[in-house]
């Protein structure tokens, strides 16, 4: 009964989506103010209505419900009950519902939070979201059902895929998807703001928080997965350029793009093409991700789906939504403006350079990741395109880029003067250098790719001491204390200094792993030893043990470091009897300067096993520094200008420009 | 210098720039690509010396030969075979009779693999060894009955 009910939702979600998509934007175009007033309840109804078909869908795996095919085909007795839970986004049809729940929850969060948008607006962004959940809705009715009944009803499931079996799972999907899906929200400011032909600096101060909102789940999304893929495969690699990962950093890059873009709308009224265009192609790519991971057309861990027709219909939608609002971009656009002149050196002008380089870098990633499917799918021979390719782009797009980063922040709006610029930099320059010199002669050995990570790294750290520096000097002869004006550094402005450093600590950690980690793979009888720079591992033997729904072979390692144990490693080999998998489970001792990484390779004779060691010196920096940008993200998206009431439009945003930035 | 001339330089500054990232990504593309090849290309001799490939097939059961860390197998599309070398871990999926796709080098007709790739679900062909498979059964339409969307080769 429980999946009846939650499909059965599921249709009176259309319905409710239908009425959302279509009143409110006639009301808007009529003026009816009683049409437009729908716009906020449906989007509460249909948030309550996607959310209970959810835990319908929930339910049925908690029950083990295997006369549900989705749960039969994803769920098992054995399963753990947490991760029966987490079994619901385990496959294409929950995971497709998942995200319609993420984007009824952006609906319904933008339904509660827009009182001080007026009416148009709100019921216009409120329509476009209308549809897309429409469409989403559609998608799942017709071709992804999860309440599907299967009969005769088997007696137990087939079991979760064992990769999925993991804490990092639990949480992965749900906040890329939050990310995803959020940039669906700066879509839809973007569209409303195309319809109604007005877009001006207070557009970009309501579209701010909830773009950087989006911004910040799907950096945290995009580091889990990674974190995911280095602990899980076993592989000790943490990022693959794998079309999969390529499709979730191709919206990151635009929308990080969108930020800066909108900063400069929002302080100087400029760029407003520009930012609506960013804002299109960043839920577009997102769009594009879904495609890619939800149709099968790729060779990937992620590609479960492989029914055509649901490629066919996401492909559909895609070309609808993207071709769309293109075509309504072009129409309006015009009208839009282009907004504030600047010179060519000016704060402006940098911002632009960064939008530049991060879609020529997101370019590239398209190329890389599109191209060998459009070869395969004309029948023009099988391609791949390796990682060396995506290394040899980024490194010479990334370094400029970082370089901006420092002498952005501290330009001028308008027109900002060279000598000025260097002079207020020297120091920062000169820090840089030593810096790096430093860090070689303390290390040695980095080679070039090092040393211009490392300067990457420092560069960033100097220049945002800088601003920092510049800001609390006293200025024009008013004597205040430090503390008193680091209290008047405006929260998003300290939002952007932290997710500038949080880049300069994930550039440490990249550099630190390229250049320093090694990677052995040795057979290890028992008592056997071998050496990775300066820690010595030990293999213990391995014994059989029995998890909840596997059996493993579990081997200890222990690593030592002159004469002292620092770490006793378990790293498993398990096998799923339900799905007849075989997995590699690493063991990792995690560290602030290093991680020490095992995984077990096969047993040879005698309890020997070929096992892989890897010593990775600062790997955790990684994800550190994408947890400190998204630190810096939320700090920017709370900014107390968003949350105060505005009485006066657009006028007051451009007098702060000068004092405020992020 | 007049504004005219200035404006005149920036825009050839930054056709040229943008024309240099450009030329930049597509070498990095062209010299970065990985083509795949089937075994019976290989042995028809179409596959490059010295130069990276990929190569995709079945393992041919019994044909695996662990000499510690050294793995020898033989990767087939049911027409043509050929021997492959590989020095490490294979992964999980890794099984005599299921896909397999390799990438690396031919070395005196052996394939020398710096990278084997077995897809982490069982249900799941390698795309490439689905296709050396459809190439092969073209080829040879014998084979046509024996082989299946997702094929087991006995």
């Amino acid at each position: 009964m429980t999946p009846e009910l939650g499909h059965f939702a599921l249709w009176l979600a259309l319905g409710v989506s239908l009425v959302m998509a279509t009143m409110p934007m006639l009301g808007a175009a009529k003026n009816r103010l009683d049409w437009m007033a729908l716009a906020r309840p449906s989007a509460r109804v249909l948030f309550a209505l996607v959310a209970f078909s959810f835990l319908c869908l929930a339910a049925s795996f908690v029950g083990n419900d295997f006369s549900v095919l989705y749960v039969a085909s994803n769920s098992n007795r054995a399963l753990p009950l947490h991760y029966r839970v987490t079994a619901v986004w385990g496959g294409h049809e929950g995971s497709i519902l998942l995200w319609l729940l993420m984007l009824t929850f952006w609906s319904f969060a933008v339904a509660s939070f827009s009182k001080h948008l007026p009416e148009k607006v709100a019921a216009r962004i409120l329509a476009v979201m209308g549809w897309l959940a429409f469409g989403f809705l559609l998608f799942i009715l017709v071709t992804s059902n999860p309440f599907d009944r299967l009969f005769p009803v088997p007696a137990e499931g087939r079991d979760l895929n064992p990769l999925l079996q993991d804490p990092g799972m639990v949480i992965h999907p749900p906040m890329l998807y939050m990310g995803y899906v959020g940039l669906s929200v700066a879509f839809a400011f973007a569209v409303a703001a195309l319809i109604g032909g007005n877009l001006d600096a207070q557009w970009a101060r309501w579209t701010r928080p909830w773009t950087t909102a989006a911004w910040i789940f799907l950096t945290l999304g995009i580091a889990l997965g990674s974190g995911w893929a280095y602990y899980e495969l076993g592989w000790g690699g943490w990022w693959f350029w794998d079309p999969v990962e390529n499709a979730s950093f191709m919206p990151w890059l635009v929308a990080t793009a969108l930020i800066h873009s909108l900063a400069v709308t929002e302080k100087r009224n400029s760029f407003k093409n520009w930012t609506v265009l960013l804002a299109i192609l960043a839920f577009s790519l997102s769009l594009l991700g879904t495609f890619l991971v939800r149709s099968g057309v790729l060779s990937s861990v992620h590609a479960f789906a492989t029914d055509p027709r649901r490629g066919l219909f996401i492909l559909a939608f895609l070309v609808i939504v993207i071709g769309s609002s293109l075509a309504l971009y072009a129409w309006r656009a015009p009208s839009v403006g282009l907004g504030a002149r600047f010179a060519l050196i000016s704060r402006e002008t940098l911002l632009l350079s960064n939008n530049v380089l991060l879609l020529v870098a997101c370019g590239a990633v398209l190329l890389g990741t599109l191209y060998p499917l459009a070869l395969d799918a004309m029948n023009l021979g099988k391609i791949s395109v390796g990682p060396p390719y995506f290394e040899i782009v980024f490194v010479p797009l990334l370094t400029p880029l970082v370089f901006l980063m420092g002498v952005g922040p501290i330009a001028r709006w308008k027109e900002a003067a060279l000598p000025d610029l260097a002079s207020r930099l020297k120091w920062a320059a000169g820090a840089t250098v030593v810096a790096t010199l430093v860090a070689v002669w303390a290390k040695g050995g980095v080679g070039i790719v090092g040393v211009v990570g490392l300067m990457m790294a420092f560069w960033i750290v100097a220049s945002v001491a800088t601003d920092l520096v510049e800001r609390l000097k006293p200025a024009g002869g008013i004597r205040t204390g430090v503390l008193h004006r680091a209290r008047l550094i405006p929260r998003a402005l300290v939002g952007m200094m932290i997710a500038h450093v949080g880049i300069a600590v994930f550039i440490f950690g990249v550099t630190m792993v390229r250049t320093g980690e090694v990677e052995r793979d040795v057979k290890m009888g028992i008592g056997e030893t071998t050496e990775v720079n300066g820690t010595v591992f030990t293999f213990r033997g391995a014994r059989d043990i029995q998890g909840p729904n596997y059996r493993a072979a579990q081997a200890v390692v222990e690593a030592t470091v002159d004469g002292k144990l620092v770490a006793t490693l378990r790293p498993e080999k398990r096998f799923y009897p339900a799905t007849q998998t075989t997995l590699t489970e690493a063991a990792i001792d995690p560290g602030l300067t290093r991680d020490l990484y095992v995984s077990l390779g096969e047993p040879v004779a005698g309890g020997a096993w070929i096992v892989r060691v890897y010593v990775k010196p600062f790997v955790d920096w990684i994800w550190g520094g994408c947890l400190v940008m998204a630190l810096g993200g939320l700090l920017a998206a709370t900014d107390r200008r968003y949350r105060v009431k505005v009485r006066q439009p657009s006028n007051d945003a451009l007098a702060v420009g000068g004092a405020a930035a992020a | 210098m007049k504004p005219r001339y200035k404006r005149i330089a920036i825009a050839g500054g930054v056709v040229s720039a943008v024309a240099a990232i450009v030329a930049l990504v597509l070498n990095a593309f062209q010299s970065n690509l990985v083509f795949f090849y089937s075994p019976s290309q290989i042995a028809a001799h179409e596959a490059p010396e010295a130069r990276t490939f990929r190569v995709g097939g079945m393992v041919r059961e019994g044909t695996l030969k662990r000499d510690g860390l050294r793995a020898d197998f033989v990767v087939t599309d049911m027409a043509k075979e050929i021997s492959v070398r590989y020095e490490g871990i294979l992964p999980d999926l890794f099984k005599e009779g299921k896909g397999v796709v390799a990438q690396g080098q031919l070395k005196d007709g052996v394939f020398v693999a710096r990278e084997v790739l077995a897809k982490h679900d069982e249900n799941y062909m390698p795309p490439e060894a689905a296709e050396a498979l459809k190439r092969a059964q073209k080829g040879n339409p014998k084979l046509a009955e024996s082989m299946s969307a997702t094929p087991s080769p006995k």
